[in-house]
């Protein structure tokens, strides 16, 4: 395996709220190689996209970051804003959830592509609209030249979110990190972005984190996932293996909730009884305790380490793996 | 590469612009700040006597007497001239004050917004103790210590418009702070300057727009308010509150004298109220959802 392009180790965010500082991101450890893809899933609040911001260094300004993010050799918690800046775009890009309000509205697709291109390439604006043009063709939007002259509210959503892929994907990221793309389109757009990524993503061997509360996103489009439940990684394994052999109850919830096409009518659907818990009250065992039908004394003294004690490939967080 | 699922050679129709009506309302708005700024302009090319020379034969001249369409006023003076010219005042504070305004607040109110913290403390803070100054006792220090004229007054009612335009300005940008596209600017790689004249500006100019013509108005008025006092510009020259004010002593005998100032003043603000909601709803991008 050649040397990993992201690494993080140890993360931590702490938001302050009122009831005390709140642990979104809990001490979580992921390496990315050069071209390969991580989908990282969980249920809302999960910490997912706090850990996507705590990587892009976007976090708010209250959050209390720990931990190191090595980027190609650097350390992102530690480098200047402006070397930070210089990082973003040509380096580091990003798709967010909302293709709504991700893009200005009331600047042109044209102009919001352009200057991209002018800040970070120098290019001048004839070669850059040429560009622009041509990063429209190639997410799959037709009459490029037309689009450019609309405004973000002419476009449908699916429209709008391939133009921001085409954005960030306008400086060739080396990273590129998709923090729930398709949560906000229709059901029938959803596989047509995924499958986008996808093709652009290996096409210009550009490494991409999926992130998504879906598990049926990431399956056959990462090359390894992460499960994260209230702020960790609680199973992290090669996609195929997951999928064939999941070890955290929490996955397996995750799944049996994915509601099946050929399960006979009116067929229940089973889900995850039970909150998330309330992260500024960490208990003191593991915390996917109280809502685990498999849970006893022992899971809840005791916080069960992400690890992978059969040497089978795949890392866990459980004292009672399936 | 791979074959895409939408072709691409499809002519979709150039989009097409919405039918943008406007109103005879905003025709007849137009028409009226354009004939008096040509007329405040082009005063001194215009037929018509001048506005301080004096005819004391023919005092108080009522409407449409021989050489004075409008008559004239308690000392002789042509009173269309002094409309006119009386005009070129109440625009020039009325247009170059909310500019100040706009200019200084408006900066202040999105570096507030934007960068928050201790900057933002000093801005809203600042903008307080401004707001809290009594005005009329501003103006009265002013004008005593500078003297009375058409600049000192428009520096300080500009001065006293920066804390609304501070408010609008930090409003807004407060609000679009948060919106994702910052965020994804900033994820480019967007420096804050970029981020300010490139992301924010554009949004916040339109309301800023709007807020300007409604100050314009409101400036209108309180340079006549001011004139009315006798803190405004200083006699003889005119302006449409003075002659307001010069005018009341004769209400009884000659209330025109009065009344077509007023009226000059109470269309041109009305007009630039309708411009400026127009030129709002037609300009704004963003369809009435966001």
């Amino acid at each position: 395996m050649s040397a990993p392009l992201l690494s993080v180790e140890g993360i931590t965010v702490d938001l302050p709220t009122p009831r005390g500082p709140l642990r979104a991101v809990d001490g979580v450890d992921l390496t990315l190689a050069p071209g390969s893809t991580l989908g990282i899933v969980g249920e809302s609040g999960c910490g997912k996209t706090m850990l996507s911001r705590a990587i892009l260094q976007l976090l708010p300004k209250r959050a209390k970051l720990g931990g190191r993010i090595m980027f190609a050799g650097r350390d992102l918690v530690t480098l200047q804003p402006e070397e930070l800046r210089r990082l973003r775009g040509p380096e580091l890009a990003v798709v967010f959830q909302d293709p709504m309000t991700s893009l200005n509205p009331v600047l042109t697709i044209g102009t919001q592509i352009v200057e991209t291109l002018q800040a970070h390439l120098g290019m001048d604006t004839v070669t850059a609209m040429r560009r622009g043009v041509e990063l429209l063709a190639a997410v799959g939007i037709p009459a490029p030249e037309q689009r450019l002259r609309q405004y973000p509210h002419q476009l449908s959503g699916g429209m709008r979110q391939r133009v921001a892929i085409a954005i960030a994907l306008s400086c060739e990221p080396k990273l590129l990190i998709a923090d729930e793309p398709t949560t906000a389109l229709d059901v029938t757009v959803q596989a047509q972005i995924l499958d986008l990524l996808a093709r652009e993503q290996q096409r210009r061997h550009m490494a991409m984190i999926l992130i998504t509360h879906d598990l049926g996103v990431v399956a056959g489009r990462t090359d390894e996932v992460a499960v994260m439940y209230a702020g960790r990684v609680v199973e992290r394994a090669p996609t195929p293996k997951l999928f064939t052999r999941m070890r955290m109850p929490y996955t397996e919830a995750l799944l049996a909730a994915i509601p099946k096409l050929d399960s006979p009518p009116h067929t229940p659907l089973p889900a995850i009884a039970g909150r998330p818990p309330d992260q500024t009250r960490p208990l003191k065992g593991c915390s996917f305790e109280p809502r685990c039908r498999y849970a006893d004394d022992h899971c809840r003294s005791a916080k069960p380490p992400l690890a992978d004690p059969e040497r089978a490939g795949g890392l866990f967080a459980c004292w009672h793996p399936l | 590469m791979a074959v895409l699922e939408l072709e691409r050679d499809v002519a979709t129709e150039a989009p097409v612009r919405r039918p943008r009506r406007v109103g005879m309302l905003f025709i007849g708005s137009v028409a009226w700040i354009v004939l008096i700024g040509l007329s405040a302009i082009f005063a001194d090319w215009l037929p018509i006597q001048s506005p301080t020379d004096m005819d004391l034969l023919a005092k108080r001249a009522p409407l449409f007497s021989p050489g004075h369409i409008l008559g004239t006023d308690h000392l002789g003076r042509d009173e269309l001239s002094r409309l006119i010219y009386g005009g070129r005042v109440s625009l020039l504070v009325g247009l170059l004050a909310p500019v100040i305004g706009v200019i200084i607040g408006g900066c202040l109110g999105m570096v507030a917004g934007y960068f928050r913290g201790r900057l933002e403390t000093f801005a809203v803070g600042g903008v307080d103790v401004l707001l809290a100054f009594p005005p009329l006792v501003f103006v009265l220090a002013v004008t005593a210590f500078m003297g009375q004229s058409v600049a000192n007054i428009t520096i300080v009612i500009g001065v006293l418009g920066i804390p609304a335009f501070t408010r609008v300005a930090r409003a807004v940008t407060l609000t679009l702070s948060e919106r994702e596209f910052v965020t994804a600017a900033r994820a480019l790689g967007a420096t804050h300057s970029r981020i300010l004249m490139r992301e924010l500006l554009p949004n916040v100019a339109l309301p800023l727009l709007a807020f300007f013509l409604l100050a314009v108005a409101v400036t209108i008025v309180v340079e006549g308010a001011l004139s009315f006092l006798g803190l405004g510009v200083p006699p003889p020259t005119a302006s449409w509150g003075s002659m307001i004010g010069e005018g009341r002593e004769n209400l009884d005998i000659a209330p025109w004298l009065a009344f077509l100032p007023a009226g000059f003043m109470f269309l041109t603000v009305l007009a630039f109220n309708v411009i400026g909601d127009t030129l709002r709803a037609l300009t704004d991008p963003r369809p009435g959802a966001l």
